[in-house]
């Protein structure tokens, strides 16, 4: 095995039989240990420690070695010499137990790719920027367009206070009007964009709009900033060109935005493959799932700063980054947003507004810090669920068809109104949700995971759930990059955990009354009858790899996958978790009343033994 | 666990900060390496571009985009005072004649024949950096800042609000577990710096703003009283541009929660004495922390040297919990077990014991503790 070019800058080509992969994330920086085990490779050890993009470090290269020597300090190998990675791996010298072949890293440490983007018409070329620059693993803080109400020196103070670490200008077909693209290059010229980071540097951006503008943008833009011309990404209306433009971000990321962060340009140094956004290469992995298996599928990666939702449904990838939704640095966030009632409702105790607002502020401020008591978990996982639904509907309004593109229309389409821009999200269709990031990995149990899940995507008919065994998606994107014989082996072996088949009908009713009846079959050949009535939650054991046979047979204004009060009968995997039976309705909703609320809470709990003692 | 990192906030008598000081584009830089400075003097100075404003010509005389220069009376880079004319017509009939007049004063940036805009850039603003702290002028970065070395006393904030201000150092309350009232607040304390203890209500801050007080650093705040004072619910700890009257530091956290007694004692100790403090917060990269400097005549710095900080964390260590149910508790750190240990949540995580000055003693997971850092001694 030797490792494929992974663009031409690891120039490694040695055998790869000892990897080590750190994702350094906002919080904490993640170190992972694969090994090559006869022919297969393997995960084996882990380690982590905070991001040190703080001071007195300011440097994040200590994480990385930091959790680096706690690998060390598990697996007994020998891989940091001082503050250097002994590459490559010894045991041709004899000493089996000393370096490994290749580090590489992914990163979304330093507040991750913020970019700005601009467009004419703002839910045409600018929501094609924005897609494109999501996609590319980028945190959009704002899309300028030339028709998005703002007058002309709004859009001017809106630049020079944003200070975004990479514009994409996009806007106007080929060969079509460009009156409005020049008009918002003269914008951004008079703004005098200044990056984040750097006073010296010329702030990165692409131009990826009508080509016949293409001289006049470099001749208004080309001295005031570092002008990178690409290809349009909306080259006529009914189709979007998005690959050369994210290529462009990924590569200026690397040559500019990367190498202002603390320490970025030792670790850049340091690794052997160029360093990935962490939702780039998040992206990757879950593209090549539901691409492997055919399936549609919404992933999520929930971080301490942002939450990052990917999405395949019928083939096309989504990407969207929440900037802002995530479990320590944007907690508070998640609260302002959400809203505190909203956050309440998934709390199976009364606690007063006043301590929960106190002990959300200062997680924000101390956001490496763990629940150490079941109610403050409770907590968490309840704001976990507000920010893995807010960011999910945040994916539902991007990972849309192209707007504004006159649809081919049959004679049977002609009861149907439907608009383009429609979204692609539909949860009926839907085959897997894969959740990864640290609440989600690291929940004491994984039912937690799944039921965190379920409430917040509210999944209908049948649907299977995994989780990210321990967090480390990224880490094998950027792998299947170089090496993916590697990052498959690891990604099937010891990462992806299935949690089980939730099953849930649509529709709604009255607390008690009848749902559906179910004959479900075990692999065993054992069968249960049984009934349940709305408000029900309910959880058997089913192995992972088992498979069970359910005949349901709905209440008459339910619908489990094929129409209201229509019988289904179908083939249901198992997980960790099980096979989850879900008659809270869809949509999903809570009693209002508080005792009620607290009472329902308490009874789904304990029904699925989600805490200990519930 | 030999390189366990757990961050820190610094509180100590003596030390040598370095600030670096960069204008926000470049600039002139006013000083030399080994210049003595204080705090308030200009270092660097640069201008800020104007604001811009767009004037549609081409549409405001009814003419095509690419004609607009046959009708200009000014060029690109001329100045113009506000209501001079930009652009006019020339009609055979006089009453027809339309003139486009200057909105501001200031030159024209540029002429655009494609959109028939001109754009309009008032003069630049002068922007001055001050020192900051009271120091030495230590590195010039050409056409960008300076880097000021001080030594001084430092007290690192958990959280702040408002930006960079200097005032006479006054210490309110008798305790640092003693809440800032108002009747704490007098008229003599405009313009100065205010100690308090455990908490700051909203009354005090109301007072405060009333008499001119130019800081307020306690133990701990609520955040809804946080939340009245900005008039939104801050969603992310970036902190710094606030104009709410004054700047605030907490010392702890959010919640009633006693100041640490060391960080009390060093800034009773130095009660009358100037100092430069900033309510700047970013808890993300590059993390910026609220501080307190009081700079340290005729000391020398390395008296009491900083333990290096890749040491991680041993027995003996104080430190803060920061995370409930022990929120706040001050103790020090009496055993660290290697091994992972179950906590109530079920998770297995790596603890560590506490030790409180009344002999009490408790396990905690050692991501839910800071060191308080400062001198070894």
């Amino acid at each position: 095995m030797t490792v494929a070019s992974a663009n031409g800058s690891s120039g490694h080509h040695n055998p790869l039989n000892v990897i080590v992969a750190t994702d350094c994330g906002s919080t904490t920086t993640k170190a992972i240990l694969i090994e090559k085990i006869g022919n297969e490779y393997r995960q084996t050890y882990r380690g982590e420690a905070p991001t040190t993009v703080e001071a007195p470090f300011e440097d994040v290269t200590r994480g990385v070695l930091n959790a680096i020597a706690e690998i060390e300090e598990l697996s007994g190998r020998k891989i940091l010499d001082g503050e250097t990675i002994i590459t490559p791996n010894r045991a041709s010298e004899g000493d089996a137990k000393t370096g490994v072949d290749i580090y590489i890293s992914t990163s979304s440490a330093g507040g991750g790719l913020q970019m700005m983007v601009t467009g004419v018409v703002q839910n045409m070329t600018g929501e094609s920027a924005q897609r494109a620059a999501l996609g590319a693993g980028a945190i959009v803080i704002d899309v300028l367009a030339s028709n998005d109400g703002r007058l002309p020196h709004e859009k001017i103070d809106r630049i020079r206070s944003m200070r975004p670490d990479m514009i994409l200008m996009s806007g106007g077909t080929d060969g079509g009007a460009m009156t409005h693209v020049i008009e918002m290059a003269d914008y951004v010229a008079a703004a005098e964009p200044r990056p984040r980071f750097g006073v010296t540097y010329k702030l990165p951006l692409i131009f990826a709009g009508n080509k016949d503008a293409q001289p006049q943008v470099k001749k208004i833009l080309g001295e005031k900033t570092a002008l990178v011309v690409t290809d349009n990404i909306r080259p006529v209306l009914e189709k979007e060109n998005l690959g050369p433009a994210r290529n462009k971000i990924h590569d200026l990321f690397l040559e500019h935005v990367m190498q202002q962060a603390p320490g970025y340009k030792k670790l850049i140094d340091m690794a052997g493959a160029p360093i990935m956004p962490t939702p780039a290469a998040v992206g990757v992995i879950m593209e090549t799932i539901a691409k492997r298996n055919r399936l549609n599928l919404i992933g999520v990666d929930i971080g301490g700063a942002t939450t990052d939702v990917f999405s395949v449904f019928g083939g096309i990838f989504n990407r969207t980054v929440s900037a802002n939704l995530g479990m320590s640095y944007s907690i508070s966030n998640v609260l302002a947003e959400a809203g505190l009632p909203n956050i309440m409702r998934w709390v199976p105790f009364t606690i007063d507004e006043q301590t929960l607002r106190n002990r959300i502020k200062n997680k924000m401020i101390r956001p490496t810090t763990i629940p150490q008591t079941l109610d403050e978990l409770q907590i968490e996982h309840a704001i976990a669920r507000e920010a893995l639904r807010l960011a999910l509907l945040h994916h539902t309004s991007l990972a849309t068809g192209l707007k504004g593109v006159q649809q081919e229309r049959t004679i049977s389409d002609v009861f149907e109104q439907q608009t383009s821009g429609k979204t692609l999200i539909d949860m009926l269709t839907l085959n897997l949700i894969v959740g990864s990031g640290g609440i989600l990995s690291h929940a004491p149990r994984r039912i937690q995971s799944m039921l965190m899940m379920v409430d917040a995507y509210e999944p209908v008919g049948s649907t299977m759930l995994a989780v990210d065994s321990i967090f480390m998606m990224p880490h094998l994107g950027v792998l299947s990059t170089i090496n993916e014989q590697a990052a498959t082996d690891v990604f099937v072996r010891d990462c992806m955990v299935y949690l089980g088949t939730c099953i849930a009908p649509r529709g709604r009713g009255a607390q008690g009354e009848a749902c559906i009846e179910y004959d479900l079959t075990f692999p065993d050949g054992r069968t249960i009858s049984d009934r349940m009535t709305f408000g029900e939650l309910r959880l058997y054991p089913l192995a992972s790899g088992d498979r069970a046979t359910i005949a349901l047979r709905p209440a008459k204004h339910y619908d489990v996958g094929s129409g209201a009060g229509v019988p289904l009968s179908q083939s249901v995997e198992g997980g960790v978790a099980g096979l989850l039976i879900d008659c809270r309705g869809r949509p999903l909703q809570l009693p209002e009343e508080q005792n009620a609320r607290v009472a329902a809470l308490k009874k789904w709990y304990h029904a699925v033994d989600l805490y200990p003692g519930s | 666990m030999a390189h366990s990192y757990t961050p820190g906030l610094t509180v100590t008598d003596r030390t040598t900060v370095r600030r670096r000081r960069v204008l926000p584009l470049p600039g002139k830089v006013l000083v030399q390496v080994g210049h003595r400075v204080r705090s308030e003097q200009p270092v660097a100075r640069a201008e800020l571009p104007g604001k811009v404003y767009p004037v549609n010509l081409a549409n405001q005389l009814s003419i095509a985009p690419d004609e607009i220069k046959e009708y200009l009376v000014k060029r690109e880079g001329d100045t113009v005072e506000r209501d001079e004319i930009l652009a006019e017509n020339k009609p055979f009939i006089k009453w027809f004649k339309t003139e486009i007049r200057s909105p501001v004063s200031g030159t024209i940036e540029s002429i655009s024949p494609v959109t028939g805009q001109v754009l309009l850039r008032e003069p630049p603003k002068v922007l001055e950096l001050s020192a900051y702290v009271d120091g030495v002028i230590v590195e010039v970065i050409p056409e960008q800042g300076v880097v000021v070395e001080a030594d001084c006393s430092l007290v690192q904030g958990i959280f702040g609000i408002g930006g960079e201000a200097r005032g006479e150092i006054v210490v309110a309350v008798s305790g640092h577990d003693e809440p800032l009232t108002p009747q704490h607040l007098t008229s003599a304390m405009k313009g100065k710096v205010v100690i308090g203890g455990s908490f700051l209500p909203a009354e005090t801050m109301a007072r405060a703003k009333e008499l001119g007080v130019t800081g307020l650093v306690v133990g701990g705040i609520h955040d809804k009283d946080l939340r009245a004072l900005l008039g939104y619910d801050l969603g992310v700890a970036i902190t710094g541009g606030e104009r709410v009257g004054f700047t605030m530091i907490l010392t702890e956290g959010f919640g009633t929660i006693p100041m640490a007694m060391k960080t009390f004692k060093l800034l009773s100790s130095h009660a009358g004495r100037q100092a430069s403090i900033s309510g700047a917060t970013q808890i993300r990269a590059g993390v910026i922390r609220p501080e307190i400097i009081i700079p340290q005549s005729g000391k020398t710095s390395g008296e009491a040297p900083l333990r290096p900080p890749h040491e991680g964390i041993q027995i003996g260590d104080p430190v803060r919990i920061i995370r409930d149910p022990l929120f706040g508790r001050i103790g020090e750190v009496s055993a660290l077990p290697p091994d992972l240990t179950k906590i109530p949540t079920e998770s297995d995580v790596r603890v560590l014991e506490v030790k409180f000055p009344d002999g009490s003693r408790t396990v905690i997971p050692r991501t839910n503790i800071e060191v308080i850092e400062g001198a070894w001694s």
